[in-house]
């Protein structure tokens, strides 16, 4: 059972890695916008391995379908078309620094709590008091949405906000006709 | 895509079951995963598969840009209106426990209504955001005409 858990997790990073590469390596936006969203699909299907259905919901929605979308729209609306080019001077120090960075995650990977440790601080704070006492106050089996609905009602509700803020900014931006008239 | 029949057939199949799934995803978030986020970039995604396939007009026929400017803000109101509703009724703002006659129906229904709020604006504003992409063009032509 292990052995599978490793093995779809091992072909799905070599996927991602694969992907990021390739996004790297392409001169064309078109191209690019369509990795990215072959990048989504397997971070969802990532998100399905940890057993985080929900968030695989909205990473399959939003980052495949919905923005590989609106990102074609917006290619299409600016018409560039042309090649990227990449021109380093000296593609050395790039490596280096992305090397050094990514030994230094790691190191810092090394510090952090076992995933999935129930005794981890973050594990201890108001965690146990949602799972054990969520079901008497509000008496609904999924602990993720009597905790977002509920207990964080005020965070939900400025998230729906900031989603509506940004939904008003790009309709004024795009569909702007009022300030165009003026001059 | 006007031409397209395979994806014509295969639009024309998939959406009704993506719609769906979206409903079912947002009234069953009390007891699987998921809840009014998850359901409206669902149904939001179904509406852009119908809006790509038919094209922007056909997509505006069903959903007038007009409407889902309004509906975004309705999301919103919703939830703060149920905000409101608990203080009104004796509580602390977001306080759902004072909505019904007993501690757990008001929390059932305050849970209900704020994810309904959350799925109205979300589809609402996914939509938007696919309407004014795909009619950037023929608005800018409008107005140098």
């Amino acid at each position: 059972m292990i052995a599978i858990e490793l093995l779809v997790n091992f072909t799905l990073l070599g996927f991602l890695l694969a992907t990021a590469l390739t996004i790297s390596r392409t001169n064309k936006l078109f191209h690019a916008v369509m990795l990215f969203g072959i990048y989504s699909l397997l971070t969802a299907s990532l998100f399905v391995v940890l057993d985080a259905v929900d968030v695989a919901f909205t990473e399959a929605a939003v980052g495949t379908c919905i923005s590989t979308v609106l990102m074609l729209s917006a290619l299409s609306l600016t018409g560039s078309r042309s090649e990227v080019t990449f021109r380093r001077k000296n593609p050395a120090i790039a490596v280096v620094v992305s090397i050094a960075l990514g030994t230094a995650l790691v190191f810092g990977i090394m510090d952090m709590p076992e995933f999935a440790n129930p005794n981890s601080p973050a594990n201890l704070h108001v965690a146990p008091y949602y799972l054990n006492e969520s079901y008497g106050d509000i008496g609904i089996p999924n602990v993720v949405t009597s905790v977002l609905a509920s207990y964080r009602g005020y965070d939900t509700l400025g998230e729906v906000v900031v989603i509506f803020t940004a939904g008003i900014g790009v309709i004024a931006l795009l569909t702007g006709r009022a300030f165009k008239r003026k001059d | 895509m006007k031409h397209h029949l395979l994806l014509h057939i295969t639009a024309k199949i998939l959406i009704p079951f993506i719609l769906v799934f979206a409903l079912y995803v947002q009234f069953h978030g009390d007891y699987g995963p998921g809840g009014g986020f998850q359901a409206g970039v669902i149904f939001g995604a179904g509406f852009i598969l119908y809006g790509i396939i038919f094209g922007k007009n056909a997509a505006m026929r069903v959903v007038p840009p007009k409407l889902v400017y309004i509906t975004s803000a309705l999301g919103v109101l919703l939830y703060t209106g149920v905000g409101v509703a608990g203080i009104l009724m004796g509580g602390e703002f977001l306080n759902y426990s004072v909505l019904a006659k007993d501690s757990i129906a008001g929390q059932h229904l305050g849970i209900l209504l704020i994810e309904l709020g959350v799925g109205i604006t979300v589809t609402s504003v996914m939509i938007a955001l696919f309407l004014s992409f795909a009619n950037y063009r023929q608005s800018d032509s409008h107005t140098t005409d």
